[in-house]
């Protein structure tokens, strides 16, 4: 038998239907579900009869319109954010979804909820109306963002219509320095394949680097595949993902758990299997990374300087100018001497219990600048409750940082939590696009550990300096 | 959906690389739980000044352009967010064909289940159709899906590629979800030998 790559094993268990030219009807096993690309689905369900066919493998949470503050079951003010999630209350019910409703506290960011209710599990399909379902490819599950006809046709048929996408390996070898971090990592690669060169792929990340992370570390990885274009990214299973998912309230137990765990263990790569396309990164060359720009693509590490239009070739030298003048930067600045207002800890990149330990550890004992604004949201009730009793939320109050409930919040400023135009933010979210986390406001995105430590200096910093 | 066979166009040129789908539609419109009204809100940031005027330097904007059914777009169109908002709004704006050297694969995908037709081709051509595209309202490019080639203002002749199945159902305007019903059997049976291979999922 043909070596085959994880992508290829997983692909293969899953193909329902294949006609002549090779497009599959792919059985998804998870359909993860948010307020913001659903409701349009369920309204198209409703308009023909239909109904969904695998309720119960189909999970659904409120969270990219959901306030953040303390006192948020008083009720959303914005009305069309108010709508939005009380359409998702009515359609989960109604069509008997299981649901985790804003008041309940396992409630969160819905790529965080899915890995700790142990919905998400290794050689799974998964799918979600939101571009950073790659985040469950960590699990060495095939996870990818749909849109909401894709949404409507999987709460219908359980399947998705797709074409085989072609095999990409990521290697990361060897050991990250102090200081460096899966953020770092997941940064780095974009910066190297740019936002269009996982197009058409399927990313496969390995190597010493990667087998050494934590489970939230491989999801903060995960997550970025998407930015990098490819379709979904994935790190196989080994002994970190079996104890992470053991005992969660939806993974297996007893005797099917030997079972999954004995299919599981064969969910790698063939020595021999065929990748499409290789890149190779030396862990140690890696070093904490900021943006500079409004592509995730502009990756520079933070010793660098913002560099010049001139700097780049073909459509990159206008988009760079823009950039430029969008974010108010000039050439030769050092990227360390860049001013900040504002610092956002969350988001389902980086808004896990490992990602808030990070940021305590660097603001333990210390205060943030005068006048700096900075909120931690949790990514979800549960993370938010594990850090309240490990004494994390002491020390990021103490600090000087708003202490917040589970949401998607100033990654994509759906809710209350804004920018304001020409605002600066050192940010753990995903994307630093152009009116991103609010219109004319300016993203730089980074680990947890450099945006708490750009918190205390109000400048961007090199995090290794404070360690 | 509403079937795309021949357009006979405007195309506005938007040489940006990387216009990324929070572009296409920022998040504040993403609040409605319909799929229509999109138009007036596409391209918000780039489109409309602070207070809510028409940006004159937007492309759309311009007189010459603001019926173009056609964008003729920069490397890497529709990356991001997977908001099938974008394609909405393009299509609520009039837009029926996109034209770049390449796609985002979720944007790529949702064009079609909208009746949008995204063409991917070279960046040699992409020169040319741009340079077209700017020539303005007098011009009018041709996209003929059945034989899958573009026509310039000039005459000039460019063949795309299309996934086979994807252009008989953007042909005859077919659901996907009615045709994947069909195979309803086939999944049936699936599921049936999934819940005894891997009773866990």
């Amino acid at each position: 038998m043909a070596p085959k790559t994880l992508y290829d094993k997983i692909w293969d268990a899953h193909v329902a239907h294949e006609a002549e030219d090779g497009t599959c009807l792919l059985y998804i096993d998870r359909h993860l579900v948010h307020e913001v690309t659903s409701p349009q689905a369920f309204e198209g369900l409703r308009m023909n009869g239909r109904t969904v066919r695998a309720p119960e493998k189909t999970i659904a949470v409120p969270d990219h319109n959901v306030p953040t503050t303390l006192d948020r079951l008083k009720g959303i003010e914005n009305e069309e954010s108010r709508i939005q999630v009380e359409a998702l209350d009515t359609n989960a019910r109604e069509f008997g979804l299981v649901y985790y409703p804003v008041d309940d506290v396992r409630q969160g960011i819905v790529h965080i909820i899915g890995p700790e209710q142990g919905w998400t599990l290794p050689g799974m399909t998964i799918v979600c109306g939101d571009s950073h379902t790659a985040t469950h490819g960590a699990f060495g599950a095939l996870a990818h963002g749909i849109g909401t006809s894709e949404v409507e046709h999987v709460l219908a048929t359980q399947t998705l219509i797709q074409k085989k996408s072609k095999n990409m390996k990521v290697e990361i070898t060897g050991k990250l320095s102090p200081g460096v971090t899966a953020k770092d990592i997941t940064l780095a690669v974009i910066g190297e394949t740019g936002t269009a060169g996982g197009t058409g792929y399927v990313i496969e990340y390995c190597g010493e680097a990667i087998r050494s992370l934590s489970m939230e570390g491989r999801m903060t990885v995960c997550n970025m595949a998407i930015e990098g274009g490819a379709r979904a990214g994935l790190i196989a299973p080994d002994q970190t993902t079996f104890d992470y998912c053991k005992g969660r309230p939806n993974a297996p137990t007893g005797k099917i758990w030997e079972e999954a765990l004995a299919y599981w263990k064969t969910l790698h790569s063939d020595d021999d299997a065929h990748f499409d396309k290789v890149l190779t990164l030396k862990g140690e060359d890696i070093a904490p990374v900021v943006t500079w720009g409004t592509s995730p693509e502009d990756v520079l590490p933070i010793t660098a300087k913002v560099p010049a239009a001139q700097d780049f070739s073909g459509g990159k030298i206008e988009a760079a100018q823009r950039s430029l003048d969008y974010m108010g930067l000039t050439a030769g600045t050092a990227l360390c001497d860049i001013e900040i207002d504002t610092v956002f800890i969350g988001s389902c990149t980086n808004g896990r219990i490992e990602d808030l330990r990070a940021a305590a550890e660097i603001l333990k004992g210390r205060k943030i600048k005068e006048g700096m604004r900075a909120m931690v949201v949790p990514g979800s009730g549960l993370v938010r409750a594990q850090a309240e009793k490990e004494g994390l939320a002491d020390i990021f109050k103490e600090a000087g940082f708003e202490w917040r409930l589970a949401g998607c919040s100033m990654c994509l400023a759906m809710n209350p939590d804004q920018l304001q135009p020409g605002e600066r933010c050192a940010a753990t979210s995903n994307r630093n696009f152009e009116g991103r986390q609010g219109r004319g406001g300016r993203t730089h995105l980074m680990s947890p550990a450099m945006a708490a430590a750009a918190a205390l200096t109000g400048k961007l910093v090199d995090v290794r300096e404070m360690i | 959906m509403e079937k795309f066979e021949k357009l006979t166009a405007i195309a506005a040129p938007m040489p940006l690389i990387n216009i990324d789908t929070d572009m296409i539609i920022p998040k504040q419109f993403l609040k409605t739980i319909k799929r229509s009204g999109l138009g007036v809100s596409a391209f918000h940031e780039m489109r409309y000044n602070l207070d809510g005027s028409e940006n004159p330097d937007f492309v759309l904007n311009h007189e010459a352009y603001k019926g173009a059914n056609i964008l003729v777009a920069g490397d890497n169109f529709g990356c991001g967010s997977s908001r099938e908002h974008a394609p909405w709004a393009l299509l609520d704006f009039g837009i029926r064909c996109v034209i770049s050297t390449s796609f985002a694969d979720i944007f790529y995908n949702n064009c079609f289940k909208n009746g949008i037709l995204p063409v991917v081709v070279t960046e040699d051509e992409l020169q040319r159709l741009m340079k077209d595209a700017e020539k303005g309202s007098n011009a009018r490019m041709v996209v003929d899906l059945e034989n899958q080639q573009i026509e310039t203002s000039d005459g000039e002749v460019i063949a795309f590629d299309v996934d086979q199945h994807r252009k008989h159902c953007l042909i005859n305007g077919l659901d996907d979800i009615g045709l994947s019903m069909e195979k309803i059997a086939s999944i049936d049976a699936f599921e049936t030998q999934m819940a005894q291979r891997a009773p866990w999922v």
